[in-house]
């Protein structure tokens, strides 16, 4: 089902650091992130609500409101259609709003406000083909109404304005002009949460149709860690403002390496398989504007150890299996000898 | 007029962030002092009010005491200049500023008890009582209150500062009540008043403990729009004659002024001083509200604390486009896009 | 449709409330006045004349209030508000007549351009925040905080007297006949410069404060953010998404508002001595006038009304919400 993927990167996320407000009080919700989107790949984005990871996406396309302030890093687009390449974090406006939608689309998380109220559909739709693909206007309704044909919608309904639409209705919409330009890249920030569950499921799956067919990359987020495992290539797990794991969904689900992973993993019931125990992870997240010296997570972790109140453990490959080493993970755990790792981190795949 | 209008609109439209547990008012309190253009404004507003209190014992001249003197420009004797029958103008502003601040607060208070009688009922009743009352203040609204008070005063005998006030303040309540009513209406609907209610307590104690509370900023932002509406309604019946004309207040000062052609004379110490003082109470309660608002909409906020650090960075905070800081520079145009 | 028809029923309301608190505020307040002045003119008034003015200012205790009520109703149908005192033997209607139509094209022109102004500011303000635009923002706000005759006395004082370039007084040029030619339309526009640009300054700082708001609240939608990430050049985001919602609440904003605007320029007409109603009330006022004071704030409320319909048709115009037939 899923098709293969390259080793190309088409984003490169490196030491991204997000701060929320100007002064000593900033709320530091995103901490030197690194991560790499591959060309044709699903990366999911997991943690709990408040982790920062819709603020890593809006932070990479530039989009963060005020009081959001990048203070360091860089976020590199590589074409994979032509040699383009160039650093969003120092792009200027001409540069970045050429960029947009082209390369990169966002289906955002909520439906209900995505869309224009005083504009109708269509011209939503095609106003945004005008932007960038200059042309006579016969050509860009032809095409928005091929676009709302693509994800069920009657094209009529080019003619409806967006209260007139239903919330299931309004999301494939923006779906439908996420696509419009046929980006390399499509971001979906929880693009399912305000719908119901029998929605959710017809969405994802006509999304991941639709990238099957198109080939777009995704960076799917999504605080849902079960429905990640079913539809991601790999997932990247954040805590606090840093991510603590990076493996293939399979990986995670079989056998997470982070006590963090395998907590969060333990409060979904998983969609297939035999049935475990659920349980809770104690505990609140840490405040970001006074962060513990230590790992993030070391007041909630069963496993902590002395030094995880002292040290900030970095994203490095584990001592668990040789066949890991594209696996990331930010545990001092998997920096000890083998034999010290619990036994629930240290499953095979 | 239409100083009260550009600040209420923001607060009906969208459902400012109302504080849910009223604990935490007294905290909040205090971030609102912190507030610059509040702390400007408080100060400004008091300046006045001493004036108001002192203003008869400070006054250096009785200010209706006619001298020999006639027009003369602002002087050592007369600071403010006097008008054509030698009365002292620093005497008469000092004198009618009780009158203006007066005549302003008392019909403020009454409007407000007035918008939140009418206001949190309305919100609070809903059905029939709240389509009413609801009407009941969209008239008031759409009817022009000046005219109306213009009328009612011109046909009175003799219209002393209380009536004038309280004439004011029954056209002037509208504003508040249609604010508080679409407040009412979405606290009613929070999980706190829910609770309470699911709890059985009464009606009264759920309006004077769950929902009161949560008006506080709304009804303090009616208030000090209601209190620029009197004193500018005010002072607008002084100066066109309908209020008696020898109660000192700022209206009279310029009524007297026109009617002796101070403008043609060329006698700006005789009109200029006291629309500078309407203009500077005026603004200084503008500035409080502009406080309130940003301390009930925080998307107005934002900037408008930081604003220093902002430009210290050179840093633009904008939708769109999210700056970046690396510890010197910022990346984004916007400093070629204003050269 | 729906909407519309509700509002419709609304101003129908508000004008029968508008006329029935006319008719009760002279019975509610001491008649001595009126009676003492219409005895003053004993003699030279016919006595259809003192009927209406008994019947307006409900002077006749024999009759029931319904009685008075319905005749009062009877009259305005008629066109009889009675006769004015200042302008003597000169009908209400008529005072009405000539007065309105300079009144109407003053304030309507000089109030939709501060509007428009003031909306287009407040959008360029508000969209350009954290840069030197705010430092505009203290300028309104000072502003917003003075009676409009005031500066309409400093303009007088500036442009009439220090530095004569415009007449301070008057709606047209003393030794011209209203007409409509060329030359009276020339004076009559010469003399509505200063009083309108008074009225455009002082109006326009609420309209400024009011869409800058609206501008920094509407900025942070996620409309505006999708926009922005749809790459769309800068002024379609800011007029097409941004500043075409943020307009809604100021339009109603602007119906609103109408009654204290007309309220001030009615005052500045005062101030400039323009033959508009504001000025005749004044005068009205001086002479206690009181049926030609009723009869103005009669015509300024309805006046007001139709205003206020023509700004909800233009909301709904601008927002697609209210047009919803399902």
């Amino acid at each position: 089902m899923r098709p293969t993927n390259d080793d190309r990167p088409v984003l490169e996320i490196r030491d991204l650091s997000v701060a929320y407000g100007y002064d000593d009080d900033a709320v530091h919700a995103l901490r030197h992130v690194n991560l790499t989107l591959h060309a044709g790949e699903v990366l999911g984005l997991a943690g709990e609500s408040g982790c920062g990871k819709s603020t890593l996406a809006y932070a990479a396309t530039r989009l963060l409101p005020p009081p959001g302030l990048i203070t360091s890093g860089e976020v590199v687009f590589t074409s994979t259609r032509d040699n383009r390449k160039f650093d969003l974090l120092s792009a200027d406006d001409r540069q970045l709003r050429r960029s947009r939608w082209t390369d990169t689309a966002i289906v955002f998380q909520g439906a209900m406000n995505s869309l224009n109220p005083v504009h109708r559909v269509g011209r939503q739709m095609t106003d945004v083909i005008a932007a960038h693909r200059p042309g006579p206007a016969a050509l860009r309704t032809e095409r928005a109404a091929e676009l709302l044909d693509l994800v069920g919608i009657p094209p009529d309904r080019m003619r409806s304005y967006p209260h007139q639409l239903s919330g299931g209705m309004r999301q494939r919409v923006m779906i439908a002009m996420a696509l419009a330009l046929e980006p390399q890249i499509v971001i979906m920030d929880e693009p399912t949460t305000a719908l119901d569950v029998v929605m959710q499921r017809q969405i994802v799956e006509q999304l991941m149709e639709l990238r099957t067919r198109l080939g777009f990359s995704v960076i799917f987020i999504t605080h849902d860690v079960s429905l990640l495992i079913e539809l991601a290539d790999r997932i990247a797990i954040m805590y606090a403002g840093q991510i603590v794991e990076d493996a293939s969904a399979r990986e995670v689900y079989r056998a997470p390496r982070h006590p963090y992973t395998a907590d969060l993993l333990h409060s979904f019931p998983p969609l297939h398989g035999p049935r475990r125990t659920l349980g809770g992870i104690g505990g609140t997240p840490p405040d970001l504007v006074a962060l513990p010296p230590g790992c993030s997570f070391e007041p909630r972790c069963r496993h902590a150890f002395d030094r995880c109140a002292r040290e900030v453990p970095t994203l490095t490959p584990t001592a668990v299996g040789e066949s890991e080493s594209h696996r990331r993970v930010a545990c001092f755990q998997h920096c000890r000898e083998i034999t010290n790792i619990p036994e629930s981190l240290r499953r095979t795949v | 007029m239409v100083a009260a209008t550009g600040t209420p609109i923001t607060s009906t439209e969208e459902p400012p962030n109302v504080p849910h547990k009223h604990r935490r008012g007294f905290l909040r309190g205090l971030t609102f002092l912190r507030n610059r253009k509040t702390v400007v404004g408080l100060a400004m507003l008091a300046f006045f009010v001493v004036l108001a209190l002192v203003g008869d014992v400070i006054a250096p001249y009785d200010p209706s005491a006619t001298s020999t003197v006639g027009l003369q420009s602002p002087n050592a004797d007369h600071l403010l200049g006097t008008t054509s029958l030698g009365q002292d103008i620093l005497s008469q502003i000092l004198v009618g500023t009780r009158g203006v601040l007066w005549v302003a607060f008392l019909a403020g208070i009454v409007a407000t008890v007035l918008s939140v009688v009418v206001g949190v009922t309305a919100g609070f009743l809903g059905g029939i009582g709240d389509e009413f009352l609801s009407l009941l203040s969209n008239i008031f609204l759409v009817i022009p209150a000046l005219p109306l008070i213009i009328i009612v005063t011109g046909l009175l005998p003799s219209a002393g500062g209380v009536t004038i006030a309280l004439i004011i303040a029954f056209t002037g309540w509208a504003w508040g009540s249609r604010v508080l009513r679409a407040q009412t209406l979405s606290l009613r609907k929070r999980d706190f008043v829910e609770a309470a209610r699911a709890n059985g307590e009464s009606t009264w104690r759920i309006v004077f403990f769950e929902i009161l509370p949560n008006l506080t900023a709304i009804i303090a932002s009616g208030f000090i729009g209601t209190v620029i509406f009197a004193m500018l309604s005010e002072i607008t019946l002084a100066f066109i004659g309908v209020t008696s004309i020898s109660d000192w207040n700022w209206g009279t000062i310029l009524f007297w002024a026109q009617s002796n052609q101070a403008l043609a004379m060329g006698a700006w110490w005789w009109f200029v001083p006291a629309g500078l003082c309407i203009a500077a109470v005026g603004t200084a309660l503008t500035l409080i509200n502009f406080g309130i608002d940003e301390f009930v909409n925080p998307r107005l906020r934002t900037t408008g604390q930081n604003a220093k650090t902002l430009r210290a960075k050179r840093i633009r905070a904008r939708v769109g486009f999210t700056p970046v800081y690396r510890g010197g520079t910022t990346t984004h145009d916007d400093v070629k896009e204003n050269a | 449709m729906k909407y519309l028809l509700r509002r419709g029923a609304f101003y129908l309301i508000t004008a029968w409330a508008a006329i029935t608190l006319n008719f009760f505020i002279p019975r509610m307040l001491p008649g001595d006045p009126v009676r003492s002045l219409i005895n003053r003119f004993q003699g030279r008034i016919s006595v259809e004349a003192t009927e209406s003015l008994y019947v307006l200012f409900g002077l006749d205790e024999e009759k029931s209030l319904w009685r008075q009520y319905t005749d009062y109703w009877a009259n305005l149908f008629a066109g009889d508000l009675g006769l004015s005192f200042a302008y003597f033997p000169t009908p209400v209607s008529d005072v009405i007549a000539q007065s309105l139509p300079w009144t109407l094209i003053l304030v309507g022109i000089s109030t939709i351009l501060s509007f428009v102004l003031g909306t287009m500011i407040g959008i360029w303000v508000g969209w350009r925040r954290g840069t030197w635009a705010d430092g505009l923002l203290p300028v309104a706000n000072f502003f917003s905080a003075i009676p409009y005759f005031w500066i309409g006395l400093i303009a007088i004082a500036v442009f009439a007297v220090a530095w004569p370039i415009f007449p301070a007084s008057g709606g047209f040029d003393g030794g011209l006949i209203p007409a409509a030619d060329p030359e009276f339309i020339a004076s009559a526009v010469y003399h509505g410069v200063l009083p309108a640009l008074t009225i455009v300054i002082s109006s326009m700082a609420g309209w400024i404060l009011g869409m800058r708001n609206m501008m920094v609240t509407v900025s942070s939608e996620d409309y505006v953010t999708v926009a922005h990430a749809k790459g769309l050049p800068e002024r379609k985001v800011m007029i097409g998404y941004a500043a075409r919602n943020a307009i809604l609440p100021n339009v109603s904003g602007f119906a609103l508002a109408l009654g204290f605007i007309v309220g001030g320029t009615l005052v500045t007409e005062m101030v400039f001595t323009y033959p508009g109603i504001g000025y005749m009330l004044f005068q009205a006022i001086g002479a206690k006038d009181y049926p030609l004071m009723q009869g103005f704030f009669l015509i300024i409320t309805l006046s007001v009304l139709v205003a206020n319909m023509l700004a909800d048709i233009a909301y709904a115009v601008l927002d697609p919400r209210t047009r919803q037939e399902a």
